[in-house]
């Protein structure tokens, strides 16, 4: 073992872990855009309207990740219309369609965590806010989503977590993440442990990062249960 | 092949699992930190780099190994070993903390009575408390194993010829990637949805035993 590739080679990781980062933080931003609207459609009693729902949480959570990639990034050029049409500069970089793909991958995964959450919530709540009068826009603006959010926060920061791992996937379509980015430096240098280890530890101190980041969240939204306890 | 490797996989799996979960609720304190290490590792780093670091890094050791007993030529790994040991630890990662839920789970007193008995210590762990804790970690392990079968389409990328590989050799003979990507995404569908009916059908045969009296007040408990 040969620990002097890692300290030559570190600011390139250090880039790379950048571009996972903002990977990560993108997709989960519209993922959770985007999963709100789905939960709540999800939980809507019309068939009609929790059919869709329904569909797009099976197709991405019953298929591989990388299957989805290839299938935005490879797949898309198939279509002339794509092609020929304004979003086209975004599609065909693979940057934004890892991004796109990762968000949709992750909505579906937030719409169910916050479709049980909000199911989760004691019904005593939400006839309290019906007795007030409420409308149903302002119940689920003022308490229903608020509330949701705290009880999902666990479960949400477990699947940044797994979407930190997931990102690594966006490697297999040339984009220079902490993974891609350790695969470019071994095929220089020909030392795959070195670098490959210290990629590891980069990922375990952005997960660590998460983890704190998502305690502080927790105690912030979660501020009622500190005070009871 | 991707049945093949999920399996693989997830047998390796399970004994990693079953040995975590022991090594973390042992009262010796090294055992415990080696369980608590390799979880944390292991849920903190992306799959697809535990792949690259055993199919890549294993080959340098394995040679060291092979060169005390005075071998020297390259040794490889095949992708399929390397992919079944890679996810394996993954899912191991994974399965110790559901296996240590299961454990914990289960009534000290079944231990005991069972010690009382004068059951040996093997006989306790598989007589009485696997069966029980294995009801317990079925779903969990359940979620793991559907979550297995989508990373085997990470081993594609070292090259071994699973349903991803031949999508990606297929659309490089057709140029129509949406078609059979989106074709290869049914059928891992399919996969999903197969897996998934067995799992519940397991389920019901790991209830089957249940007390019915036992069943219905746990029903009672949750109204």
């Amino acid at each position: 073992m040969d620990w002097s590739v890692v300290a030559e080679y570190y600011p390139r990781l250090i880039d790379g872990a950048w571009v996972t980062l903002q990977l990560v933080v993108l997709s989960g931003f519209i993922g959770i855009i985007l999963a709100i609207p789905m939960a709540l459609a999800r939980i809507s009693n019309k068939r009609c309207i929790n059919q869709f729902p329904r569909l797009y949480i099976f197709f991405f959570r019953g298929t591989p990740l990388l299957i989805q990639i290839f299938l935005i990034y490879y797949g898309l050029s198939q279509f002339e219309w794509v092609k020929n049409s304004a979003l086209w500069p975004f599609l065909r970089e693979p940057y934004w369609c890892a991004v796109i793909t990762l968000g949709l991958h992750t909505t579906a995964y937030i719409a169910e965590i916050l479709r049980g959450a909000l199911q989760a919530i004691p019904a005593g709540e939400v006839e309290a806010c019906r007795v007030m009068g409420m409308r149903k826009f302002t119940m689920y603006r003022c308490i229903l989503l608020p509330r949701a959010f705290g009880i999902m926060l666990p479960a949400y920061s477990n699947e940044i977590i797994l979407m930190l791992k997931g990102s690594a996937l966006a490697s297999t379509i040339t984009l220079l993440d902490l993974t891609g980015m350790a695969r470019t430096i071994i095929a220089r240098t020909y030392t795959p442990e070195e670098i490959y280890i210290a990629a590891g530890a980069i990922y375990l101190l952005i997960s660590w990062m998460f983890m704190a980041f998502f305690k502080l969240l927790d105690r912030y939204f979660n501020k009622h249960r500190l005070v009871t306890v | 092949m991707t049945v093949r490797v999920t399996l693989a996989a997830t047998f390796l799996g399970i004994a990693l699992g079953l040995l975590g979960a022991t090594a973390r609720l042992s009262s010796f304190l090294p055992f415990r930190a080696i369980g608590g290490a390799y979880v944390g590792v292991i849920r903190g780093i992306p799959e697809l780099l535990i792949v690259f670091l055993i199919y890549f890094g294993s080959s340098r050791l394995l040679m060291a190994i092979a060169s005390w007993f005075g071998y020297h030529d390259y040794i490889e790994l095949n992708p399929f070993i390397a992919g079944v040991i890679a996810l394996g630890l993954t899912f191991g990662g994974y399965a110790t903390e559901v296996f240590r839920g299961a454990f914990l789970a289960i009534h000290k007193g079944q231990t005991e009575a069972a010690q009382a008995l004068g059951l040996s210590r093997f006989r306790v762990f598989f007589g009485i408390v696997l069966p029980q804790a294995w009801r317990i970690a079925l779903p969990g392990l359940g979620n793991l194993i559907l979550i297995l079968m989508k990373d085997t389409a990470l081993i594609s990328v070292i090259g071994l010829e699973e349903l991803t590989r031949k999508t990606s050799m297929v659309v490089n003979a057709t140029r129509e990637p949406f078609t059979w990507y989106l074709t290869a995404a049914v059928m891992y569908l399919g996969l999903t949805v197969i897996t998934t009916t067995l799992l519940r059908y397991m389920e019901e045969q790991s209830r089957k035993h249940e007390h019915p009296t036992d069943a219905a007040s746990s029903h009672l408990v949750k109204e």
